[in-house]
């Protein structure tokens, strides 16, 4: 409320938000390439140790010892450990995953386009969760302790108590093979196929683009029910934590005066409680998007959905290392980023935190 | 009985096993209320009956193929029906239940010991240490834990124990920092200084007086992260990395029945139900025993 305040008070809110912000982004910044050197620390050693030996997986094991020995130089196996990290180091940089066996193409494209898929499938996951989530968290809070309190709660208990590859393959038996409400497993049907022009690879948008609605809802009909399933537990934890947060503020004094002062219960909870819950939930919203994008690996194996997670997994029972590898590091990329931005967001929008 | 309860509830207790014995009393008067915790407490208990009963209530080993019986439907003589190998479905569940005990053994055995080793050295040594540890404890706190269980278990082998091992690498952090938090308010705490000055040297201090006082915030926070766990575990048997068939896992179960769902669905059903129930029941008694054990957030 501005109107409260003096202009050099606001001026001096400024001033230290500019102070501050940097040395809060250094701090961020530092942390986050920590998170980097350990996830890539991870994945090399998962490299290192893999029984598999890299020599023999590129020249064969009837090769002569001396092409042996060269290769061995060549891959730089022959240098101290920290030297072929940081070697690894600079190739990831350079955007180098190596080259995938099972499609013979660099991991790096392959994931460019099996992303697109799943960054769709979490996102509108995560839509869901929050439009249903925070405002039957909101609801539980101010109905406490009444029966719909309780039934969102349990509600909530059983999102996050079920394991979402089973649900998903019920949902799928029910509302696709029995019902026939919703389409099957895949992105969308055979038919459409390749029919719109990859812009952004999300289908939504690129069929949205080019104006081709009846793919846009077929693309919906496959969509909406793994995003359903995948975002029940999103949906569950935003509303225990909703309600939470919820019932900290209204239980605060300010509530408890702007209800003495008369101000209508709507604009109470709406208005002034609310709002201050909003920037709470600003870093629960980064963390369950985050874990989606990662979660999504078993719910995009129930319904075939060509994303990422579904890459990972088939690489791994191909043995094809250097897929799985790119694959967990872009996802753990991805995954800090996005806890880092949403950490980095809260304290830039709440003045306590500061 | 009302002797007993007297004794239980007295003001002034008068020796230290029966101010033990009342502290417990008291949560248990407490835990009694939560209705929510009750079920989850039976439910857990149940469990572990089930799974020490597991000889005498099964039928059948679970294992052994009976192609008589292939694909039977619920009824009186199998309860859940029978899966594509003619074996009783009910039975596995019930062996099953060892298998998810084991889980939670395991890796609370690996969990607990090392964040509470890592948590109470930083909190209690402090300085660079501490930040050290610390740093260290938020990497593996920010790592996405079931893309990196995947890939570990892609480096070691599919298998029960390599998964376990995988969600365990990740699952340590949370605990460093709960037991961190708790060492910094102990540090110089009046009883500490007296051990200290009796003497006491730092690594008997640390096992024997700092680290007990964890405890309740960690049981608190393991039986809530059970259920992930458990949960994560499975997920990794119905992507077939975990435990390997013929073995009675739970979510490699549901992997099996995969193929049945249009015709018999009873064969995914419920091992999927079980896992449910569990993962409820370790959520219900997490509840609950956060409510006792953690007065702070009460709400």
């Amino acid at each position: 409320m501005p109107e409260g305040r003096t202009g050099s008070q606001l001026d001096r809110n400024r001033n230290s938000l500019l102070v501050l912000a940097p040395r809060r982004i250094a701090g961020t910044a530092l942390s986050l390439v920590l998170t980097f050197a350990g996830l890539t620390a991870v994945t090399f050693a998962i490299a290192r140790v893999m029984p598999a030996d890299p020599v023999l997986a590129i020249v064969g094991d009837r090769a002569h010892q001396d092409v042996y020995d060269a290769v061995y130089r060549e891959l730089g196996l022959d240098q101290p450990i920290f030297v072929q990290y940081l070697r690894y180091l600079g190739q990831l940089f350079e955007g180098d995953l190596g080259v995938s066996i099972m499609t013979a193409q660099p991991v790096l494209h392959d994931l460019l386009r099996f992303f697109p898929a799943t960054l769709e499938l979490a996102t509108v996951a995560t839509l869901l969760g929050v439009l249903v989530g925070v405002p039957l968290g909101v609801l539980a809070a101010v109905r406490q302790g009444r029966w719909l309190d309780h039934l969102i709660r349990t509600v909530g208990l059983f999102g996050y108590s079920v394991p979402v590859f089973w649900l998903g393959m019920l949902a799928l038996f029910v509302l696709y093979a029995k019902l026939g409400w919703v389409a099957g497993p895949g992105r969308i049907d055979i038919f459409f196929d390749g029919m719109v022009e990859p812009v952004t690879g999300l289908i939504l948008v690129d069929s949205a683009l080019a104006r081709e609605w009846e793919i846009f809802r077929n693309a919906l009909g496959h969509l909406v029910l793994p995003a359903g399933i995948l975002g029940i537990h999103s949906l569950a934890y935003l509303a225990r934590m909703t309600r939470h947060f919820m019932l900290e503020q209204l239980g605060q004094e300010y509530i408890l005066a702007a209800r003495v002062k008369g101000v209508p219960e709507r604009t109470v909870i709406w208005r002034h409680a609310f709002r201050n819950v909003l920037v709470q939930l600003i870093t629960i919203v980064g963390l369950t998007y985050a874990s989606l994008l990662e979660g999504s690996v078993l719910t995009e194996t129930v319904f075939a959905w060509p994303g990422i997670g579904q890459y990972i997994t088939s690489s791994l029972f191909n043995n094809d290392m250097n897929a799985v590898l790119g694959g967990t590091i872009v996802v753990g990329v991805c995954f800090v980023g996005i806890n880092m931005g949403s950490d980095l967001l809260y304290r830039l929008v709440d003045p306590r935190a500061r | 009985m009302s002797a007993v309860r007297a004794w239980l509830l007295v003001d002034v207790p008068r020796s230290r096993w029966q101010a033990r014995c009342q502290r417990f009393f008291l949560a248990w008067l407490a835990f009694r209320q939560n209705a929510g915790a009750v079920a989850g407490l039976v439910i857990i208990a149940a469990l572990v009956a089930v799974a020490l009963l597991a000889p005498w209530i099964a039928g059948s080993t679970g294992v052994a193929p009976d192609l008589g019986n292939r694909l039977q439907p619920p009824g009186p003589v199998f309860w859940f029906g029978t899966d594509e190998l003619g074996r009783d479905i009910f039975d596995r569940i019930v062996w099953g239940s060892r298998i998810t005990l084991y889980i939670v053994g395991l890796v609370t055995l690996i969990v607990v010991p090392i964040g509470l080793a890592v948590g109470v050295v930083a909190g209690y040594v402090g300085g660079w240490l501490d930040s050290t540890l610390m740093r260290l404890t938020d990497v593996f706190l920010a790592f996405p834990r079931l893309i990196l269980a995947l890939a570990f278990v892609a480096a070691l082998g599919p298998g029960l124990e390599n998964a376990v091992l995988a969600i365990a690498l990740t699952a340590w952090s949370p605990y460093a920092r709960i037991a961190r938090a708790e060492a910094l308010t102990l540090r110089h705490s009046d009883f500490i200084v007296a051990a200290r000055s009796q003497g006491i040297p730092h690594h008997r201090v640390l096992a024997g007086h700092v680290a007990p006082m964890c405890m309740s915030s960690v049981i608190v926070r393991l039986t809530l992260d059970m259920a992930g766990i458990i949960l994560t575990a499975a997920g990794l048997g119905f992507l077939g990395l975990g435990a390997q068939p013929p073995t009675p896992e739970w979510g490699a179960m549901i992997a099996l029945g995969r193929d049945y769902l249009l015709d018999q669905w009873w064969v995914p059903a419920f091992p999927g139900l079980a896992i449910l129930v569990v993962s409820l029941g370790f959520n219900l008694l997490g509840d609950g025993l956060r409510d006792v054990l953690d007065p702070k957030s009460r709400s």
